[in-house]
């Protein structure tokens, strides 16, 4: 058992994938002799060499469609794509390519591969280098999409997406690459599709996602402390496949549902959660299932405007507290 | 590769570096393809041939050209304009015209359609619609054959607008950068789709005049030639098999349909359809194998033997069932399933 970072566990999860499968391979703009934008693949180059571990020209679309080509005929890429808002920028493999050919072709092709990429605001980047794309990915049929809020689940999920048969999309957030957490020794495999309840309690659920994990567990300590509100804290991590069960459970126990999403208001991942519930739990719910979300707006850059727009534990515990008249 | 054991004997005046066994078998498949094409262009008259489709008519040269230099487990990358490069190949008739037909004995038996038509065992490695996509992943499966040492060579085919997409560049640059085993195929058969390409590029030629931009050699070819298409298939491969990078190929050629089935090419100037037939690449290659030698009774058997197989496919396709409808939600994922939640 060691206490590590959330950046270092993403290289700690690469190298025990790559050390176990020789088909494991992993290219990016500046992942290999620099070691990454955010340095979270130091030593990878080295550990590795220079024909598995491979520093591409900035193209994204040749990135991810290389990475396609070697998947569909036998090797198990992990690409890169630096920010998620290049998403954007090869959108074509991500939405028409990844996840239809083996549909399209009648279960023929194979498509085994892993996009990781640093999602989500905190780095004072401004509207093209801090959106939280999680949403844009979900929306496709085909994909998986993962998003892990810990150091060993970064490890964990990062080792099931390897291993899975179908295209993964992992969202790093990059404002938890500083974050540290206890892993232990060894090989660490998760299964893709579960969720987590880090915090039981009775009185509300609250589904959070990446970034939103932290704060709303802290929201939770301060309802509970300062106003004997018992929240259960639900980390979803995984929104393809979604483990629509655990969140369904903790409604059916709780009778309150609060989901808390970086992404901006419109089409978010939490929007299909609340509408699951409302659907097949709503005689468990006490109340109106809230969402709390980035306003429908580009991010800003300056810290005091990004502080203010991104959910926060305060706008967490004030919008329970309000939601549950207390 | 042509040996001596496929060379005809002495005297038949066959006895080149293509020989006669490859020589037929051009013939064939250029005729094959013509002959299938047709048919779905007359299917689809009789509505029997729904959605849409991208003909080859005019253009067979390339497909079978460079299908006829592969070697089995060379791989195909298509556009939707993918019918004769996938029979090139080998896939049955009935198999394209089954998917064409929407029935259930189609390649992919009516889940893709015209347009991704895909056979990975005859190395088919899918057709891609969206112009461009597919010069990436070529690069893909073009970097496992070197990661793994494997030989065989990624042939990506494409049209003349396909240059002027950012994937083309990227996909270029990326190829000769990591010395990749892959032969991009650039079918320049006038027109975009219809608009002119000469309208909508500053230099000449789409492919040829960009090769220098990432070092490559500018190779440009009569595209309604099968033998020069054969040649100039296995030098390329040649180099790319011995680790020396990509090539880019411009063959021109011409379509004598419309872009789609939707379009009766009224933009042509006047006379240069009928200006293209007199260089037809079946007309071309049929009297090449009279020069060689080749007796009428040889040929019209082939043709025979091709228009069976087109007829007996078409039958087969009329008595076909509709596809089965609960294949609609299988292989969404590998494990057969769409289930996105549990």
């Amino acid at each position: 058992m060691a206490e590590i970072s959330y950046r270092d566990a993403v290289t700690r999860g690469i190298a025990q994938e790559m050390t176990r499968d020789p088909d494991v391979v992993f290219l990016g703009e500046d992942v290999a002799k620099p070691g990454g934008c955010f340095k979270a693949t130091v030593g990878l180059y080295e550990q590795f060499g220079g024909i598995r571990v491979r520093d591409t020209p900035i193209s994204e679309q040749a990135i991810l469609g290389a990475a396609m080509g070697a998947a569909m005929t036998g090797l198990k890429p992990i690409a890169e794509i630096m920010f998620s808002d290049f998403i954007a920028v090869c959108f074509d493999y991500i939405a028409n390519e990844f996840p239809k050919s083996r549909y399209m072709s009648n279960g023929q092709t194979k498509c085994p591969l892993v996009v990781r990429t640093a999602n989500g605001a905190g780095s004072r980047f401004g509207a093209q280098h801090s959106q939280s794309v999680e949403n844009w990915c979900m929306m496709i049929p085909g994909l998986k999409v993962v998003a892990p809020s810990s150091p060993i689940d970064v490890i964990g999920l990062m080792a099931a997406a390897v291993r899975d048969p179908d295209p993964v999309i992992f969202f790093e957030h990059k404002s938890l690459y500083n974050s540290k957490g206890e892993v232990p020794d060894g090989e660490i495999v998760d299964t893709l599709g579960t969720a987590k309840i880090l915090r039981p309690g009775k009185d509300a659920t609250i589904v959070a996602l990446a970034l939103m994990v932290p704060r709303a567990l802290e929201a939770a300590e301060r309802l509970k402390i300062d106003h004997g509100i018992d929240c259960e804290v639900v980390d979803v991590r995984s929104l393809v496949p979604l483990d629509t069960q655990t969140i369904l459970g903790s409604v059916a126990k709780t009778h309150r549902l609060f989901t808390v999403e970086e992404n901006p208001r419109l089409c978010g991942w939490g929007a299909e959660v609340v509408s699951i519930v409302a659907d097949e739990a709503f005689y468990d719910l006490d109340g109106p299932p809230v969402r709390i979300t980035t306003p429908h707006i580009p991010l800003p850059a300056a810290d005091i405007m990004e502080d203010m727009v991104l959910p926060t534990p305060q706008r967490i515990v004030d919008t329970i507290r309000r939601s549950l008249g207390s | 590769m042509s040996t001596a054991k496929d060379r005809s004997p002495a005297g038949s005046g066959l006895n080149d570096d293509i020989g006669e066994q490859k020589r037929l078998a051009l013939y064939r498949s250029q005729l094959r393809l013509r002959e299938a094409e047709q048919r779905a262009f007359d299917l689809f008259l009789q509505n029997l041939v729904k959605g849409t489709s991208h003909l080859s008519l005019g253009q067979e040269a390339i497909a079978a050209g460079f299908a006829e230099a592969m070697v089995k487990g060379d791989l195909s990358f298509c556009t939707y304009r993918g019918h004769a490069h996938t029979l090139a190949r080998g896939v049955p008739v009935e198999k394209v015209l089954g998917e064409l037909m929407q029935r259930d004995n189609g390649l992919m038996r009516g889940k893709g359609g015209s347009m991704h038509l895909t056979s990975e065992e005859h190395g088919v490695m899918g057709s891609y619609a969206i112009i461009g996509a597919h010069l990436p992943i070529a690069c893909g499966a073009a970097w496992r054959a070197q990661y793994r040492g494997d030989k065989d060579v990624s042939v990506c085919f494409f049209g003349d607008g396909t240059t002027n997409i950012g994937a083309f560049h990227e996909a270029l640059n990326f190829a000769a950068v990591w010395k990749l085993p892959v032969v991009f195929v650039c079918e320049n058969n006038l027109y975009m789709e219809y608009t002119p390409i000469k309208d909508v590029i500053p230099i000449p030629q789409p492919a040829a005049d960009r090769a220098s931009a990432y070092g490559l050699e500018r190779i440009l070819i009569d595209g309604n030639d099968a033998d020069v298409v054969y040649r100039t298939a296995q030098k390329a491969f040649a180099r790319a098999r011995a680790g020396e990078g990509p090539s880019l190929i411009e063959c021109l050629t011409y379509r004598h349909s419309g872009h789609s089935r939707a379009d009766p090419a009224k933009y042509r100037p006047e006379g240069e359809l009928e200006k293209w037939k007199q260089h037809d690449p079946v007309n071309i290659y049929r009297d090449r194998l009279k020069q060689f030698g080749v007796s009428d009774e040889t040929i019209a058997e082939i043709d025979a033997s091709v228009r069976k197989e087109v007829d007996d496919a078409t039958e087969a396709c009329k008595a076909a069932a509709p596809p089965s409808l609960d294949i609609i939600f299988t292989d969404v994922y590998a494990d057969g399933g769409w289930a996105w939640r549990n």
